[in-house]
Formats: C-alpha cells, structure tokens, sequence
C-alpha cells in the first residue's frame, strides 16, 4: 500500500529524513515512532503530497505521490499534526464541505457524513462551531474528516497529542475499530499506544530508520537490557561484588533496608540470571525475601534505539 | 469542476462568516449611493452633455472608496489560510493547487460583483422617474460595468497575490491597497506632470485606469484595455499560482 525509496528531504541546511527505505502492506497497522524532530511529520507531508522530497520516491497504492499525485491522494485520509480545521464552520457544514472535496458522490454525501459523525461520537457537537470545540473534539473532527471518503489508507500524525487521558482513550477506541478493515500508518511518540494498537513498528531517529519489527520481536531481539531486584540479607558477605560476577550481569547496586540489602543487577540484553543467583543465594545462605526480573520494555527499546549518539 | 466549485463556494460564504463581509458592504453601499446622487446633483446644476452614469464613475468619490474595497476584499484569502495551517487539508485532498488559486480569486471577484449589482438599480431607477436615459447608449451601461469587472479582476489579482505573500491579514492589506494605488497613479501622470513624450503618453494612456474610465462610460469600448486587463490578470494570477505553491512546499 505504501512503498519507499530512498526517500531523503532536505531543508535549508537540515537533513529531515535521510535515504528512508520502508513498505506498508495493505491491512497493516503500522506504528511510526521516533521522538520530536525525527522526521515524522516530515515522511507523512511527503506520503500525503504536501511536500515534495529532495530525491528518492514513494508510491501509495501504486501510483508515485509526485508524478501522479492526485490519483495517490484518493486513497488516502490523512490527519495532520495539530488538526487545522476552518474554524469559522459548523462541524457538519466542514465535513460536507470536506467529503464533496474528496469525491464522494452527491448523493452519498449526507449518508457518509451521518456514518463518520455517529463513528467519531460527534452528534451532539455537530452543529456547533469547529472555533467552540474542545481540543478533543477537534481531533475527532479531524478524524471523522480523514475518514469521510472511506479511503483505503489512513495516515494519522500524533493523533492523541495533547489530549486528556480519558480523550486519548476515545480516540483510540475511534482508530482500533476503523482499523479493522484499511491500512494505517500512526505517528507518536506515546509507547503504550503502539503495544495497544498496532501490528508493526518502524521507529525512526534522525531522519533514518532504526528498526522496523513487531513490538514483541523488538522486545526479544533487542539489546535493551532487562533488569533485576533481589532484597536479601547476606550476613557478612560482599554479596555486591559476588553478584557482579554471575555471568549476564552488566552492574549492580545496593542499598541498605535494616538487616537487608536490595541489590539492583543491570543484565546484559537477552539474559537471564535467575537460577544463578538463586543457586548463589542458596551456597552462600543469604535469606531471599524477593527476587524480581523486570523485562525490558518498548520504552527500554525505544531510549536505546533513539538514544543521541547510538 | 465539482471539485472547484466546492472550493468557490467555501470561498464566497466565508466572506459571510466574517464581519468584514457586512462592513465592507455597508460603506460600500453608502459611498456609490452617495457617489450616485452626487452624479446627479451635478447635471442640476451644470449643463455639460454628460450623462448620469459618467458623472457618477468620473469623480475622485467614486475612485476612493473604489481602491479601498480590493485590501478588504482580498486580504484573507490566503493569508489566513498560511497562518492556520489549513492548507495542509486543502491541498492534501485530491485537490489541484491551480483549482485553489482559481477559486480564490473566483470568489474574491464574486463578492466584488455582487457589492455592484445593487448599483445598478439606481440607474434604471433614474431613468424610470426622470424619463431621461442614464446612459447616452445601452453601449454606456454595458461599458461602464464591463470596464468595472475588468478593474475588479485585475486588482482582486492583485490582492489574492499580496495576500499569498502575507502571513498576516494586515500585511496583505496594505500591500494590495500600495500596489493598486501605485497602479491607479501611473495611470494619472499626464494629469500631473506634462509629459511631452508621445510614446510615454501613449504608453500611460493605455494602462490608465481613469482614462479608460472616461472612455467606457462613454460608450467607447475599446479593445486595448480590455486586453491589458485580461492579459495583466492572468499574469499576476500565474504568479500568484508560483508563490502559493512555493510557500506550501516550503512549509
Ligand atoms: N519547514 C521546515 N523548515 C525547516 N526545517 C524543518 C521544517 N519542517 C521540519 N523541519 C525539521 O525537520 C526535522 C524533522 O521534523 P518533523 O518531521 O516535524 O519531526 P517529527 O514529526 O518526527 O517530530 C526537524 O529537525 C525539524 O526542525
Ligand atoms: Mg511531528
């Protein structure tokens, strides 16, 4: 659905996004994560034909955003970053206004607007000004805009910015059950948003692609480490260092709680010590009252694949 | 064509969203109305052979109000636009930038012409109670409106281009109503100095507004102008096209 190559867009004196290689199939939900100034933004403007790239190309259902632009733009509903809407319109007159701009038959017009107004929860705001409309409903007036034309393909630029959470709940119910049947492409920097919803993640970083996985096999295949806790008492021992040395074990530190230390293990990626430190335990007779493995999460990922200088 | 049409008529009603609109239309209103019936106190009093519609059209009543209304008309169209970010959706729907442009400036035009159509009552009017034509020759009618829709373009062009320039409504204000007064005073040099050049003086006669003025109300339609204007127009619109374009890829 959506292919790219070599994309690179430069403005004066900044490389946005450098030589992007990545494709979009058709049913996919695809998560793009990277944090501000990634270039985001920057990849969506060009995929939805509002900037033109410096070199390379891009194609959405097979036609190239450029050469055949307007037969691209068809397929698509886009949500920009920070919604403009004409403010001076009521939301039903805009979405009217916004569906017979992209296509739809007259004579469907009333029918799709009435569908998007019901699906984003807009009907009792749909008279209203767009000027007097909460963040929160704007976004979904936004939303409701990208999907009036029931396009194949929705591209959507942080769409829980700046939302409460209660807010970000209802957009995110909104584009969990219209993903069901297109293919979207979703920007944010929210991790628990990509875990919920989507089905692949291309994280971006300094305008170039630094994985693009499921999130599980980002988290197993990753080398973001993992850590561990262990609150025991050890008596005498130098169970700090004696703990340093279990194989895939990068650091620890300790703290002192009473006759107890808790211990924090730093471990390399895709280890885990567990029964060596238990086994330790057991020789040296230390009183384990907790031993905790947290896993690495996307978080962990994420810092580690955006991290300024990796 | 839907697709433009869809876009002018977005166009044409957010001029009815605006208090501007009702402003612009109340002055403008009050100034022909009053521009009229100075037309007419003057042929009381004078005995020139000219007719109603020429006293109202020649006057430095009429040419005031008349470069006031473009800045007004004009200064949202893009300036607006630039300043919300709203041409992102536009133009990322299967719309065409030359569509945009078109519309704009289609819409512009219309609202001026719709500020006329009510003028042009005061005439028929003036001719139903004094019995008198207000024009020497329907020619004169025909003339003195196809002469204001031809201004009407070429300075709305102007507008929608200064307004493309702007990001701020202020700015495109003040720099649509410098470039046509800049405009409208190259036309009145030989009013002013004596020039003695012949070509000059031709070449200022053919782009001056008042003298074209004096000629269509006449009745003397003559081609040249109406050259000037169109060519001009599609000329600052071509440009207005290349700048719009260049501010939304630079964005
Ligand atoms: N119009 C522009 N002019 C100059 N630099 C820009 C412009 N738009 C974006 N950039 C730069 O390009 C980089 C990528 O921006 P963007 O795509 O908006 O990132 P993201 O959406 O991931 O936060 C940033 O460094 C930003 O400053
Ligand atoms: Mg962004």
């Amino acid at each position: 659905m959506i292919k790219v190559e070599n994309l690179t867009k430069r403005f004066a004196g900044i490389t946005a996004i450098n030589n992007l290689n990545f494709e979009v199939e058709r049913g996919e939900i695809v998560g793009f994560l990277g944090p501000n100034g990634a270039g985001k933004s920057t990849t969506m403007k060009i995929l939805t034909s509002y900037l033109p790239a410096t070199s390379g190309r891009a194609t959405i259902a097979g036609y190239d955003v450029f050469e055949q632009s307007l037969e691209a733009r068809k397929h698509i509903g886009y949500l920009p970053e920070n919604t403009p809407l004409y403010q001076d319109m009521r939301v039903n007159e805009y979405l009217r206004y916004r569906a017979s701009l992209k296509h739809v038959p007259s004579s469907k017009v009333k029918e799709r607007v009435g569908d998007v107004i019901e699906l984003c929860n807009l009907r009792e705001v749909q008279r209203k000004l767009i000027s007097a409309l909460s963040k929160g409903y704007r976004q979904r007036v936004g939303l409701a805009d990208a999907l009036v034309s029931d396009p194949d393909l929705l591209i959507l630029d942080e769409p829980t910015i700046g939302l409460d959470p209660n807010q970000i709940r209802q957009v995110r119910e909104v584009i969990k059950n219209l993903a069901q049947k297109r293919t979207v492409l979703i920007s944010t920097h929210i991790l628990p948003e990509v875990e919920i919803m989507c089905s692949r993640v291309i994280v971006i970083h300094k305008g170039q692609i630094r994985a693009s996985d499921t999130a599980e096999n980002l988290l197993r295949n990753h080398r973001a480490a993992g850590s561990m806790r262990l609150e025991a008492s050890t008596g005498t021992d130098d169970a700090r260092s004696m703990l340093a040395q279990v194989p895939g074990v990068k650091d620890v530190t300790e703290e002192k709680d009473g006759e107890y230390g808790i211990f924090q293990l730093r471990l390399e990626a895709n280890t885990d010590p567990r029964e060596e430190v238990m086994r330790l335990a057991g020789n040296r007779q230390w009183n384990v009252r907790e031993l905790l493995r947290r896993r690495a999460t996307l978080e962990d990922v994420f810092v580690e694949l955006t991290h300024s200088d990796s | 064509m839907r697709t433009f049409l869809t876009l002018l008529g977005r166009e044409l009603k957010s001029y009815f969203y605006s208090p501007i609109a009702y402003v612009v239309i109340f002055f403008f209103l009050i100034a022909t109305g009053f521009n009229f019936y100075a037309g007419v106190m003057f042929l009381n009093r004078s005995d020139a052979e000219i007719t109603v519609v020429e006293a109202s059209f020649n006057t430095v009543l009429f040419w005031f109000p008349f470069i006031l209304i473009f800045p007004l008309i004009t200064m949202r169209t893009y300036a607006d636009e630039f300043r919300m970010g709203t041409f992102e959706m536009v133009t990322t729907a299967p719309v065409q930038d030359w569509q945009v442009v078109l519309a704009k400036f289609t819409g512009a035009f219309g609202f001026y012409c719709m500020l006329w159509a009510p003028s042009f009552s005061y005439f028929v009017a003036f001719q139903l109670i004094s019995g008198k034509e207000a024009a020497m020759a329907a020619g004169a009618y025909g003339g003195s409106y196809l002469l204001l829709a031809l201004l009407g373009m070429f300075y709305c062009s102007i507008g929608c281009l200064a307004s493309s320039l702007s990001t701020e409504q202020v700015n495109a204000a003040v720099m649509t109503f410098a470039c046509i007064f800049a405009v409208f005073l190259g036309g009145l040099v030989t009013f002013i100095f004596n020039v003695t050049n012949p070509a000059l003086r031709d070449l200022i006669s053919y782009v001056s507004a008042i003298e074209h003025m004096a000629d269509f109300t006449r009745g003397i339609i003559d081609s040249r102008p109406i050259i000037w204007y169109l060519s001009m127009t599609a000329l600052v619109l071509f440009v207005n096209f290349q700048v719009f374009q260049y501010r939304k890829w630079k964005a």
